[in-house]
């Protein structure tokens, strides 16, 4: 059988670490591996994420076609009005443009979509071959937001110079540039920036509306239902609050180091997580009133869900996890979701994790729970299999691996459909882990692996020896 | 550029050469590369260039076929675009050897790659040089910024004839180059070919890699496809079929293996309506010496007694078809053969033959016909406004404008990637006509049905 051979590529053993076993020295935060299919996108796949919400803005991808015809409305993320967002523009470079360079093409199109659609700033994204072909991005956005009088921010985003996490910054970057150019009358002391929510099936609205039943206001969102206004006047606000680490940590610095606005790192997913977040938050304000409302709401909240939670976790008591995200920060509150389903996490991993992220995470999870940065399909099918996991949570990516092997499986990405931040979200989560766990589909797939088999086996895995490594 | 080509009217919005592209309508060529490496077996297909690219294909091959597509990267890092991408892809080579143990590596390269001038066959020629026993590595130069996703595909396709067909040696079978048809097709096509008593060789042949059963258990997911050995035979046929319309049979692997081998050429359109369907027949009919079993002629008799059955329905109605440019050639014969006018024609491919394909197919609608080039959805929707549609024929990328026009949408080739099944609808064939035919003629009694205040039950 193939699963003999347990396909771990030399030039990657330390990015993966079983709880348990010593030293624990996790590698991450590297380029993948050669030849290894990484389930990783690129620099420019972190900013579009980052920046997509924006729904008022023009989102011009610089480059061939590809690029932006994959990018085009994958995203679940919703607009109260405008839906700019939702369309995918490109230069559509040809071989002539990559020849004699692709600024000329670069203005026209900007000029021409800015005249059509009439947005409140339009982004540049550079990709791959603009980064080799030595067009200068930043002369034609700059002479592009003269002539037009929006701000027209050049993101550079090339995908070869970094990974996902770059593309947070660059988007990070372009953003900084609009902060502070804002009124910001109007905003009182109780006052808040959502931070790394991006409104994937109306997600920021929730939590904007737990924040407005604290007595608290929100003045601007990154980047979900963003609008380019809000976040010119974002340092009005007294507190950053931060989702979802990796993304917008470099905007919240920036903001702290030019305007004094502190921030804090809050996870909206899972009763747990998500309650902390409120009361931190109302703890902030130091404000008597804003702790009693917090509290009302949180046990409004909780006993209103905690029966159809409680019917979910009986069904999926002592059931196993796979739990394989794009940032880290998100696998801890699935790990914290999951147990209170009564679900316990075998594997967990991320693509972009750190060293302090997998720390933490080793300091979360069960012994023997493997843990993996940058995994790949090979990888992450024998892990699973070796586990015996009973379910799958990870992105569109990976859910064929999960259904081939005949495993649950949970979208928890940016193309979700469905809302799983906050309490409604929390009871959603678990549905969707019941309604696939649970399924009898599962007893129809042959030679599918049960628990007792997986827990009577625990072969380390052999690793293969003719890989090396590149720099 | 390709803009100014267009050849009906000109731009529906400004009437000007646009330099944006809003909401694109075709993928990249190493797309359509990976899918023919995917189909042959044994092979991992491979992208020489940036990460982010061999991701997206990945993800968009997932959200159509929903099956587990591995494409192996050689990741460019910073260094890389400077110094080249010779050590990456050893690299990578290396890995993927270990990690899968295939019998042939197809590589593609992104627009990276190709932008740097990364000289992929003499690195090739050095890496195998240094590693003997890497298996077999057959590569395709794909900048996206001269092709689409069909021109990678068929690139491939013959790039592959070409590394691997080295004999002539003459034996009895037939080689059929498909093109990008659905794992359905590729299976009937290949039930015909069996009917008929010919051995066939379907390339590429993804019909169970992109359409594969439970495992239960890990796989690599690349024991299926055409055999390598078949294709190193592919010189040798009786004869070759290839379906195509605006392609050019010089560049395609049917036109090169009848220059390298003399090999019997029969290229043609991807038979959809009883006419191509009839001609193709006819073609295996006389390669294999046999009439048509039975079940054909049962098939195609059923097929136009259901045509003589629904023609009403059908009649003048108008269509907008668009997606790949050989897949709307003969999908507009197939309509107007049923008597619906494909009132547009679109396509994001630029081959510049188009308008001439669809003359010598449909001459006779022609007047009533606008054809749109090298173009985009922002454009087809608004010259879809102008014919005025009564339903829409593509893939997905089409459901705003259904959404829009309150059309009914009938959803075939790629990507299909809101609804399950893509992989089991039947384009070709009376079999695959009958199922068009069916499920048109029912979308629009549907829609008939639907807009009624009476609410007719039987129509
Ligand atoms: S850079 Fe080229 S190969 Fe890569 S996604 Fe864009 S168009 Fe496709
Ligand atoms: S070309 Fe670069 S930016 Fe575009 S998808 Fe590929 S890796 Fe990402």
């Amino acid at each position: 059988m193939e699963t003999a051979r347990h396909n771990i590529l030399e030039g990657r053993k330390d990015q993966v670490h079983r709880k348990g076993q010593e030293p624990f020295n996790m590698a991450c935060e590297k380029h993948s591996l050669a030849g290894s299919v990484s389930q990783r996108a690129c620099v420019f796949c972190g900013s579009r994420v980052v920046l997509y919400p924006i729904a008022d803005a023009l989102h011009l991808i610089h480059g061939p076609a590809g690029c932006a015809a994959y990018t085009w409305d994958i995203r679940g993320a919703l607009s109260s009005g405008p839906q700019l967002h939702r369309l995918s523009f490109t230069t559509d470079l040809r071989e002539r443009d990559v020849i004699f360079g692709g600024e000329k093409k670069l203005y026209h199109a900007l000029v021409e979509l800015i005249d059509q659609f009439q947005p409140k700033a339009a982004f540049v994204y550079a990709t791959c071959i603009v980064g080799v072909i030595g067009d200068d991005v930043d002369a034609v956005c700059k002479r592009v937001q003269e002539e037009k009088s929006i701000p027209v921010l050049p993101v550079h985003s090339e995908g070869f110079k970094g990974t996902k996490k770059d593309g947070y910054k660059a988007a990070c970057d372009a953003m900084g540039r609009l902060v502070g150019t804002g009124d910001t009358a109007g905003i009182g002391p109780r006052s808040l920036n959502i931070m790394g929510d991006f409104n994937i099936a109306g997600e920021t609205w929730l939590i904007k509306r737990y924040y407005e039943r604290m007595g608290l206001q929100v003045v601007a969102s990154f980047t979900g239902d963003g609008r380019i206004d809000d976040l010119r006047r974002a340092h009005g606000a007294a507190l950053n609050v931060v989702q979802c680490s990796g993304s917008m940590i470099h905007l919240a610095k920036d903001m702290k180091e030019r305007y004094g606005i502190p921030f804090i790192h809050v996870s909206y997913f899972g009763i747990e997580d998500m309650s902390r977040a409120l009361y931190e938050v109302a703890e902030f304000f130091h404000d008597q009133d804003i702790v009693d409302r917090t509290q009302k709401l949180v046990r409004d909240e909780v006993s209103q869900i905690m029966p159809e939670l409680n019917r979910y976790r009986e069904k999926l008591m002592g059931k196993r996890a796979c739990v394989y995200t794009g940032g880290a920060f998100k696998a801890f509150s699935l790990v914290r979701s999951l147990r209170t389903l009564g679900v316990q996490t075998v594997v967990v991993g991320s693509q972009t994790g750190s060293k302090d992220d997998y720390d933490l995470l080793r300091k979360l999870c069960d012994e023997g729970t493997i843990l993996v940065d940058d995994t790949n399909p090979v990888e992450l099918s024998r892990f699973v299999q070796e586990k015996g996991a009973d379910l799958l949570i990870g992105g569109v990516k990976e859910r064929p691996i999960a259904y081939k092997l005949g495993l649950g499986f949970c979208d928890h990405n940016h193309e979700r459909k469905q809302v799983l931040a906050g309490y409604e979200g929390m009871v959603n989560f678990a549905r969707e882990v019941y309604s696939s766990v649970c399924s009898p589909v599962w007893k129809l797939v042959p030679g599918r692996r049960t628990e007792s088999e997986a827990s009577g086996e625990a072969a380390a895995p052999t690793l293969l020896p003719v890989a090396r490594k590149v720099s | 550029m390709g803009k100014s080509k267009v050849t009906a009217k000109p731009n529906p919005t400004s009437g000007e050469c646009r330099h944006a592209t809003r909401n694109p309508c075709r993928l990249c060529t190493p797309f359509g590369a990976c899918m023919v490496f995917h189909g042959i077996s044994g092979c991992v297909p491979f992208i020489h260039g940036s990460q982010g690219c061999a991701t997206y294909i990945r993800r968009y091959l997932i959200g159509h076929y929903r099956e587990p597509v591995d494409i192996a990267c050689s990741n460019f890092a910073e260094p890389t675009t400077v110094f080249g991408g010779k050590q990456n892809l050893e690299t990578g080579l290396i890995n993927v050897a270990a990690q899968y143990v295939p019998e042939m590596i197809g590589i593609c390269t992104t627009c990276l790659a190709e932008t740097i001038g990364d000289d992929v066959p003499m690195f090739l020629h050095e890496i195998t040089k240094q590693h003997p026993d890497l298996p077999r590595l057959v590569q395709v130069a794909t900048p996206s910024y001269c092709g689409t996703h069909t021109d990678g595909f068929n690139q491939a396709v013959r790039s592959v004839v070409e590394a691997l067909a080295q004999s002539g040696a003459k034996h009895h079978g037939v080689n059929l180059f498909s093109g990008m048809l659905s794992p359905a097709d590729l299976r009937y096509l290949k039930e015909i070919m069996t009917d008929f008593g010919l051995a066939a060789t379907v390339l590429p042949d993804y019909s169970d890699s992109f359409d594969g059963e439970v495992w239960g258990q890990y796989k690599k997911n690349i024991e299926h496809g055409t055999a390598i050995a078949d294709i190193e035979k592919a010189g040798g046929a009786r004869a070759s079929i290839e379906f195509y319309s605006t392609a050019s049979s010089k560049k395609s692997a049917g036109g090169y293996l009848l220059e390298r081998f003399g090999t019997p050429y029969y290229g043609m359109p991807i038979p959809i309506s009883v006419k191509d369907t009839d001609r193709f027949l006819s073609v295996v009919s006389q390669l294999s010496g046999r009439v048509p079993p039975d079940k054909y002629d049962g098939e195609r008799g059923r097929l136009i007694d259901a045509y003589v059955d629904g023609h009403k329905y059908v009649f003048e109605k108008r269509a907008v078809v668009y997606g790949e440019e050989c897949l709307v050639v003969s999908l507009a014969s197939f309509l107007s053969e049923i008597g619906i006018v494909p009132a547009l024609c679109a396509s994001g491919g630029h081959s510049g033959r188009l308008r001439d394909a669809l003359a010598e197919q449909i001459p006779e609608m022609m007047p009533d016909v606008t054809v749109l080039e090298d173009t985009d959805f922002w454009d087809i929707a608004e010259a879809a406004k102008a014919v005025r549609p009564d339903l829409i024929i593509g893939n997905s990328n089409g459901y705003k404008l259904k959404r829009e026009l309150g059309i009914p949408l009938i959803r075939v080739g790629l990507p299909i990637h809101d609804r399950i099944g893509a992989s089991r609808i039947l384009h070709v064939g009376y079999r695959g006509a009958q199922q068009l035919y069916d499920r048109i003629v029912n979308a629009l009694i549907e829609q008939q049905q639907e807009e009624s205040s009476v609410g007719y039950t039987h129509i």
